[in-house]
């Protein structure tokens, strides 16, 4: 804690932004999403929108995973029901985007709460795998069931819509990701300030004692499987809205396995470091991709070996943030803060 | 209802069956001695069965040299992965430590890629050409001799693990780890010959699979049948491993013959859901009582 900052009642207390420097740089930084697209070139904007795409639903798996401790295999199948969701409702009626995600954000979390009923009778490993076979089960339903999602063709989409304006472009997409992802976040900031948010963490840290707290386990569980596949049905609604097409193949079993990665290399339990490790783990196939380009001069292979490349990164990113920094970036974030506080006293 | 049709495709699947229990059975005994469930199984396979073509195709070996010396290239890929990145693992949450296999197999997928490439490849022919009959009923000889290599394994393992020293050191670690301390195993080497082991077992049967199906770094996602099979199964137990093996096995090659290659893997996670709802803990495995 700083010296100076006791707060003299609860509310100063349990407050989102404490300090008024905290405040200036929160507004700043608002500032700074708001100008950026005026600045930005086609490509930046691109990626801007893939990374608010990709925190809104590290955040929903950070709730559960991260929160409540109940890993899940099924993100990207939560993904695709609100892709596909998405999809079906801009092809068959006129609905404007705000309903159509919204939709998009519920019916997945129907889904959820469907898939998140064992849960009751397993967890753990054992919850992974049922959510895993949840996947399995998706992917079948988008491949197979021909009227309504096309098949393994997929569905292609019109672009979103409201009061006759149309967002076809990556810079009206990102007035729509952007300004979602910040007040997804919040939500969710908020949720843990209430009995939910804090049942969520009694129930990750010892279920049991939970219980004996008088916090209806099912009740909750479910409450938390609806709440992650709420928000990952809306990143898939704009992903759907983003790349203007669906398939089978758009929403794999490797992208769960992406969001997870990204909840812990950026800290599990901690709204900052999904944030961090959603935007990191976008970026990575990025700067390689940048760094493949100039070393293409040098060596002509280099583009054969990116994409193995990326898997070897990949896979040692996850094993590296387990074994030698478990909290993750957000706790290198945190570390550089404190060094910054307590300048120039220590050392 | 051709009988004949569905003798022969139950044999086939029979067959994979036993193959997917001597997979089971690896990771089985990975599981009970160090509590891990590994992800990374599938691509543990692939990587000895990658090693099988260097050593077959590039190298031209004998075949007969190449098995042994590709398997071993596994076992030892085991022992290492569990001394590198799974021992400083040990005591976090179980989160932690599927996601450090999960990271294992991307890392193995990336390697095997850069060396060998991404086309699928075939291994070179080494099992008997000669069409076998069970009666009337034709089986595909690549996929009864490699039922016949996998299940001699099996009976090897069993035997090993009921009656030689390291086996009886292996069961008492998975009992009770502080008690077999107590009595002079050393846990930490039983931790790493559990990996040894277990993957040596995945290695042979990747082998086997892959001469059979062909080998591409997809090829890992038979670890996803595995992880159906020790479910059912129940995550503890060798026997539960072995009958789930077959049932799953003979279960994915019938769906996938009278119903359409989409639906194997749907068939086999329908079963494992139901387990899920109605045995948790599997059809043999160990039910822990937990206390706060």
């Amino acid at each position: 804690m700083r010296i100076g900052d006791a707060k003299q009642s609860y509310e100063a207390d349990e407050a989102i932004l404490t300090s008024s420097t905290q405040k200036i740089w929160f507004a700043l930084f608002l500032l700074a999403l708001l100008l950026f697209p005026f600045m930005a070139d086609a490509y930046l904007l691109y990626l801007s929108c893939l990374v608010g795409i990709a925190v809104i639903s590290t955040t929903g798996l950070n709730i559960l995973t991260g929160f409540t401790g109940l890993i899940s295999l099924g993100q990207a199948g939560f993904m695709g029901v609100g892709g596909y969701t998405v999809a079906w409702l801009s092809a068959n009626t006129e609905l404007p985007f705000p309903v159509t995600l919204l939709l998009a954000g519920l019916l997945a979390a129907a889904v959820g709460i469907l898939v998140g009923l064992p849960s009751l009778r397993v967890k753990g490993l054992y919850l992974a795998i049922a959510t895993l076979a949840a996947s399995v089960f998706l992917h079948f339903i988008f491949a197979e069931w021909e009227s309504v999602t096309g098949g393994m063709g997929g569905l292609s989409l019109e672009p979103a819509h409201l009061f006759g304006l149309t967002f076809q472009s990556d810079f009206g997409m990102y007035f729509i990701i952007v300004p979602l992802a910040v007040l997804m976040v919040l939500a969710a900031r908020n949720v843990f300030r209430t009995r939910i948010g804090r049942a969520f963490i009694a129930i990750r840290d010892r279920d049991i004692s939970a219980e004996i707290l008088g916090i209806n386990l099912l009740h909750y569980k479910l409450m938390s499987f609806a709440l992650s596949s709420f928000y990952a049905g809306v990143a898939g609604g704009l992903f759907a809205y983003f790349f203007r097409v669906v398939t089978p193949e758009s929403f794999p079993l490797s992208m769960s396995i992406f969001y997870l990665a990204a909840v812990i290399v950026g800290g599990m339990g901690n709204l900052l470091g999904g944030i961090l490790g959603a935007a990191f783990m976008t970026l990575i196939p990025e700067i390689l991709k940048l760094l493949t380009t100039a070393l293409t001069p040098f060596y002509p292979n280099a583009p054969i070996f990116m994409s193995p490349m990326l898997e070897i990164i990949f896979g040692g990113l996850i094993v590296g943030f387990l074994i030698f920094e478990p909290h993750g970036l957000a706790e290198i974030w945190h570390r550089i803060r404190r060094f910054f506080s307590l300048w120039p006293f220590k050392n | 209802m051709d009988w004949l049709f569905f003798g022969e495709i139950s044999l086939a699947g029979l067959a994979m069956g036993g193959l997917y229990a001597l997979i089971g059975l690896g990771f089985v005994i990975i599981y009970k001695a160090t509590r891990v469930i590994n992800f990374a199984i599938g691509e543990i396979m692939m990587f000895a069965a990658y090693l099988f073509l260097a050593f077959a195709g590039g190298m031209e070996m004998s075949p007969w040299v190449a098995l042994p010396l590709a398997v071993l290239g596994g076992s030892v890929l085991g022992g290492v992965i569990e001394k590198v990145m799974i021992r400083p693992m040990l005591g976090e949450s179980s989160i932690s430590v599927v996601m450090v296999t999960i990271g294992i197999a991307s890392i193995l997928v990336g390697v095997v890629e850069m060396i060998w490439g991404a086309d699928p490849q075939l291994l070179p022919g080494f099992l008997p050409r000669k069409p076998v009959f069970i009666g009337e009923m034709y089986l595909a000889p690549k996929i009864a001799y490699g039922f016949l290599i996998g299940a001699a394994m099996l009976i090897v393992y069993l035997l090993y693990f009921r009656f030689s020293r390291g086996g009886v050191a292996l069961r008492a670690t998975a009992s009770d780890q502080a008690a077999a301390y107590s009595m002079g195993i050393n846990v930490r080497r039983v931790f790493n010959l559990a990996w040894v082991f277990g993957s040596l077992a995945a290695s042979l049967a990747g082998v086997l699979v892959a001469a059979t199906g062909g080998l591409s770094p997809q090829f890992g996602a038979i670890g996803l049948s595995v992880l159906v099979v020790v479910i059912v199964g129940g995550l503890d137990s060798i026997v539960g491993a072995l009958i789930a093996g077959v049932f799953i096995g003979w279960l994915e090659t019938v769906a996938g013959a009278y119903l359409g290659g989409e639906y194997r893997m749907p068939a086999t996670f329908a079963v494992l859901a139901v387990i899920l709802v109605f045995r948790p803990y599997g059809l043999f495995g160990t039910h822990e009582i937990e206390r706060v």
